[in-house]
């Protein structure tokens, strides 16, 4: 499997087992009351990996159910409630958290040079609000989920659902005071807990993208938990705050959700974004092109993302004057995300670059990204939207970014710093093959929705006209494929936990203040706090790879 | 290697046949739209292909060889930098005015469009001509003439969508929504529901049937003989007893209702509103909020004792009055 | 946390993730402003549905608002500045070394002063709402003279019972968060080098109170300008 088949672990390694975060206590409870940040980053591992799980549990039954254009599998009423299941667990319990929670709080102590974040016990206790609120969500869909879709839209929501929206209403609301607290946390250990010498401009882009991600953390939650709170008052108090009949205006509604859900996006795009400037570097071994220019348009991101909520909203009955502003600033918002497209591509220029999974994952990201932002053009411009919006092609553009984009970050992530977290390495031409199944099925699974879009399916659909079943069927086949490529790396993962070779400190030769401690890193991460001297992504002063691939 | 090269082709028109990428284009605004569908997946297809060649040439030529090492770069170029800033503004800004002008354009009607009423509800679509006919999960039209359609919910949001004509609008409750469109080619369309609305969301469908001038007339003549929109109106004005303040007398309680539909009307407040479907369905069902200047706000609710559709038919009685008309027999 | 020791017991509370005092009153204080930034994007929703809903239904609006007791309200914000101010003079006669008596003494004060607060709103606003049946979906009861207002009379009561109830929670937390200071006070925790849970709260205690300065003119000063 490992192409050093013949050590059992890697050279400058040591051999015996050296005291760690891992091993440093035993127990249950020494995990479930730990402050320390990388393990609150384990626990949110696993916690997300099971809410990917049954997000993807139901994907693969509407998939199978759209098999026929008469549905295959189940009733509509049930396919309503598989697909917003899927859409409530990966955007609110998957994705939003992903790569925050998880390499966020493994990473940013390290790569700062600091000890922990600022405040470990609000990030134990962020874990916690999670856990629960995700405990509720699968309380709900055991007992029969809701039928709102993931966007809760009313009157539907609110007066007519027959299933549990207060529920999954409350799930969303308690979720969002984790996403808060994590936000809080990094804002201030990201300002105030730098290592000496490590000034803004030589922090690695992670940090940055991270950063920004936290300013939407803290500003955007807090109005989609008033959002549902009112509809949860709604559901119970049946005053009308939503219902025409008496007042109210549904249309309100919209435009709360979006201002929230709109940078939520963002949320997850963002740290992606992050992650993948560190494996281009790494890979390549390069300084990256354009740092300014990379962490200044991650705030500009974050910034404008603000204000674009109005682009879901171009056929819903809001002026035609508020349609054209939202167009303009969507197209703006999407420039900055250009400009790091380019900056990546550039860094490769004269660099020295080996296929490692992680690096297939980030070529596989720049792709998919590049295709799924410019597909938004399609829908930031008013006269293709009115066609496409309520359509697959919208379903296309969305996965295109968060599957072939953050999930894809998150793999490639999730392999590089593997060694650092576990101390193992696994095997990569398994890796690699993974990576491959899962950008060939993904490819295959969505390109055909776009043009299910542009011919006209609208989603959210649990029966179609039979002109659109070869394109339905291709789609679904790409399904089984993409399942399949999640599947492998879940086996060889767990594999290297017992039987991979051991990690050394560094085995990718890579430049970061989380590569100079051992693997894995103490509980305070570093014997003394280090002292930055030199900008990030200097690699002409590179250890060299411990295991030498190409 | 002939016979195996024709195979493939065939196969490959087969399948191109088979497989349809477009919906049909069957109205005025169709093509336009598909041009600057065409121009979006062009820069679409150019940035992906080169992105992905350039990756693809950089991964092969900067690979790892044993011994490299890297030389020392600038890693930045203001150049570079500007240029892949404004060369990809300024295809946005193309993109947005074009696109901002069809969407403009298409977004008023034009004066002399026909008017088509339509109620969604969970889940189907009621249309209602003015003329009389109804039709539930279709919709009959002429040819070449502009459609206006004014819609609202009875209970949820719906969507109201033709894909061949490119037109969707969101479907209210509570308040009108309005689309037009000119179809430019008979034949039979998909009408879809495009807004998730319940169980049966993907049931809420039907057909658009594009017809000839005369066929339409001769359609909508042969339909079950029912009143026009606007004479059921008349009927429910007096019913109701609308009449009796609303004379069109000089002394009249209630401001007269002759040739209002489409004019500014002065209110106490100083402002003026245009009287249009909205306006008379506010004041029908929550008369407190409008106050006319020069009247005094008695006007009693009529909430809870006329639906959608009565709704309809007085909104168009209320359209059909010529100036100087009388509403109370006399 | 850590094995290799942490060689220090904490009498100035120390935490050791930090690399000193000064670092951790910085991060603490930024802390909390973050803190306050999410809720005034909390509130803010709130703010900005309720702005809505006036915008659309002035008259009903005012009706509503004339159904509160502008003199409860009024009472009240005098309360909570003063509560304000009692919460600056206990930071400060921490900050100026003063003996442990008379912070918790300030401190004392101020929980009075919120208590006060919540007093005069429960027992007094909301049970008078509750007799007079303006609770929505606690026996809500339209008045003949709403008219047509009547719905929109309700939803204005709705925002009301959801802003104040929102703000009266962020009070019952601050008063808690009072009380284990004036423990922390009453143990000798603070002195004048170490005073920054009794800043980060007093921020907290001094936002609430911006929140009620901005709900009292919105809720009971609304109105007034159309004729009943």
């Amino acid at each position: 499997m490992s192409t050093t088949a013949t050590i059992d672990h890697a050279p400058g390694a040591p051999a015996e087992p050296q005291i760690n975060y891992l091993n440093a206590r035993y127990g249950v409870r020494s995990w479930l009351l730990t402050l320390d940040h990388k393990r609150i980053g384990l626990l949110y591992l696993g916690t997300i990996t099971v809410m990917f799980v049954v997000g993807g549990i139901a994907a693969t039954m509407m998939r199978l159910n759209l098999l026929e254009p008469q549905g295959a599998l189940v009733e509509p009423e049930t396919y309503n409630k598989l697909f917003s299941t899927h859409g409530i667990v990966m955007v609110f319990f998957f994705l939003v958290p992903s790569i925050p929670a998880t390499l966020g709080n493994f990473l940013i102590p390290l790569m700062i040079g600091a000890r922990d974040v600022a405040f470990p016990k609000l990030n134990l206790l962020s874990w916690y609000i999670f856990a629960t609120a995700c405990c509720l969500m699968l309380y709900v869909v055991a007992t029969g989920g809701v039928d709102t879709g993931w966007t809760f839209y009313t009157p539907y929501s609110s007066l007519h659902s027959h299933t549990d929206v207060f529920l999954a209403a409350m799930a969303v609301f308690i979720g969002g005071f984790s996403s808060i607290l994590t936000g809080m946390n990094f804002v201030v250990t990201i300002h105030k807990m730098r290592a000496p010498g490590m000034t803004w401009f030589r922090l690695p882009l992670f940090i940055w993208a991270m950063y920004a991600t936290s300013l939407i953390f803290v500003l955007a939650t807090p109005v989609i938990a008033v959002t549902m709170f009112l509809l949860m008052l709604e559901r119970v108090l049946h005053v009308g705050i939503f219902d025409p009949a008496l007042g109210g205006d549904p249309l309100l509604f919209q435009h709360m959700f979006w201002f929230y859900s709109h940078p939520a996006v963002y949320i997850m795009i963002l740290p992606s974004m992050g992650v993948i400037s560190e494996l281009i570097t790494a890979f390549s071994r390069k300084k990256i092109f354009g740092y300014s220019f990379i962490a200044f348009s991650s705030l500009a991101i974050a910034v404008i993302s603000f204000l674009v909520w109005g682009h879901h909203m171009f056929v819903s009955g809001q002026s035609v004057y508020a349609g054209l502003v939202f167009s303009v600033l969507s197209f703006l918002v999407a420039i900055p995300s250009a400009v790091k497209v380019f900056n990546w591509t550039a860094t490769l220029y004269k660099g020295s670059i080996s296929y490692e999974a992680p690096m297939l994952y980030a070529l596989g990201f720049i792709g998919l990204f590049t295709i799924g932002g410019l597909t938004g053009l399609f829908l930031a411009s008013l006269a293709t939207d009115v066609h496409l919006n309520g359509t697959y092609f919208i379903v296309a553009h969305f996965h295109y970014i968060m599957v072939g984009g953050a999930v894809m970050a998150l793999m490639g992530g999730l392999h590089f710093w593997w060694p650092k977290i576990t101390g193992r390495l696994y095997p990569d031409l398994w890796a690699r093959f993974a990576a491959l199944v899962i950008f060939i099925g993904f490819n295959l699974t969505f390109f055909p929705q776009f043009i299910l879009g542009y011919l006209g399916m609208p989603r959210r659909y649990a029966m179609y006209p039979a002109e659109f079943q070869a394109l339905n069927v291709l789609s679904s086949a790409g399904a089984s494929v993409l399942a399949v490529g999640y599947v492998i790396p879940v086996i060889y993962l767990i594999w290297s936990l017992r039987n991979g070779p051991i990690a050394g400190p560094n085995p990718w030769g890579a430049k970061g203040l989380e590569w100079t401690t051992q693997s894995p890193p103490l509980t305070e991460n570093f014997v003394k706090t280090p002292i930055v001297t030199e900008e990030a992504y200097n690699y002409e002063t590179a250890p060299e790879p411990e295991v030498a691939r190409v | 290697m002939m016979g195996l090269t024709q195979f493939a082709l065939n196969s490959m028109a087969a399948l191109w046949a088979g497989l349809p990428l477009m919906p049909p284009a069957a109205s005025s605004i169709a093509e336009s739209v598909d041009h600057l569908y065409y121009f979006l997946t062009g820069i679409t297809v150019f940035f992906s292909v080169l992105i992905f060649s350039i990756i693809f040439y950089f991964m092969i030529k900067y690979r790892r060889r044993p011994g490299q090492k890297t030389e020392p770069e600038t890693h930045t170029s203001m150049f570079l930098e500007l240029s892949w800033t404004i060369i990809p503004s300024i295809i946005c800004v193309v993109i947005f005015v074009w696109s901002s002008a069809l969407f403009v354009r298409n977004a008023r009607p034009p004066a002399n469009a026909r008017e088509i009423f339509v109620i969604g509800k969970q889940w189907m679509w009621q249309i209602q001509h003015p003329e009389g006919p109804r039709e539930i999960d279709a919709l009959h039209v002429p040819v070449g003439e502009a459609i206006k359609l004014t819609m609202t919910s009875q209970d949820v949001i719906h969507g109201f969508y033709i894909p061949a004509f490119r037109v969707k609008k969101d479907v209210l409750p509570g308040r009108y929504t309005s689309v037009w469109f000119k179809a430019d080619q008979t034949g039979v369309y998909h009408l879809f529901c495009s807004q998730y609305c319940g169980t049966n969301h993907s049931e809420m469908i039907g057909w658009v049937y594009v017809m000839s001038p005369t066929d339409y007339a001769a359609w909508l003549s042969a339909g079950e003989q029912s009143e026009s929109l606007a004479q059921q109106g008349a009927r429910l004005f007096t019913q109701l007893g609308c009449d009796t303040c609303h004379t069109g007398a000089a002394s009249s309680t209630g401001p007269s209702l002759a040739g209002i539909y489409g004019k500014p009307e002065k209110m106490a407040t100083g402002g003026t509103r245009v009287v249009d479907d909205t306006f008379l369905r506010e004041a029908i069902l929550t008369p407190s909020t409008i106050h006319v200047a020069g009247f005094a706000q008695i006007m009693p609710t009529f909430t809870g004792q006329v639906n959608e559709e009565q709704l309809l038919q007085l909104i168009a009685y209320v359209k059909s009055l010529q100036p100087q008309e009388r509403t109370n027999g006399q | 946390m850590s094995e290799a020791a942490t060689v220090h017991d904490n009498p100035t509370g120390f935490s050791h993730q930090f690399e000193d005092l000064e670092q951790q009153r910085e991060a603490g204080r930024l802390g909390m402003w973050v803190f306050l930034a999410t809720e005034v994007l909390f509130f803010g929703g709130m703010f900005a549905a309720y702005t809505v809903y006036r915008s659309l239904h002035p008259m009903a609006f005012d009706i509503g608002s004339h159904l509160l007791d502008v003199r409860f309200g009024a009472t009240n914000t005098a309360v909570l500045i003063c509560s304000s101010l009692t919460m600056a003079l206990a930071i400060r006669s921490a900050q100026t070394g003063k003996k442990k008596g008379t912070i918790i003494w300030w401190l004392v004060l101020t929980m009075l002063l919120g208590a006060t607060f919540l007093f005069l709103k429960f027992r007094f606003e909301w049970y008078h709402d509750y007799i007079e049946h303006t609770i929505p979906g606690f026996g809500f009861h339209n008045l003949p003279q709403w008219g047509a207002n009547a719905p929109q009379v309700q939803m204005f009561m709705c925002f009301y019972f959801f802003m104040t109830g929102l703000h009266a929670l962020h009070m019952i937390v601050g008063i808690g968060v009072l009380a284990v200071l004036t423990g922390m006070a009453g143990r000798g925790k603070f002195t004048s080098q170490y005073f920054a849970p009794l800043e980060i709260s007093g921020l907290y205690w001094h936002f609430v109170d911006i929140i009620w300065i901005f709900l009292f003119p919105l809720l009971y000063l609304a109105g007034g300008r159309y004729p009943h």
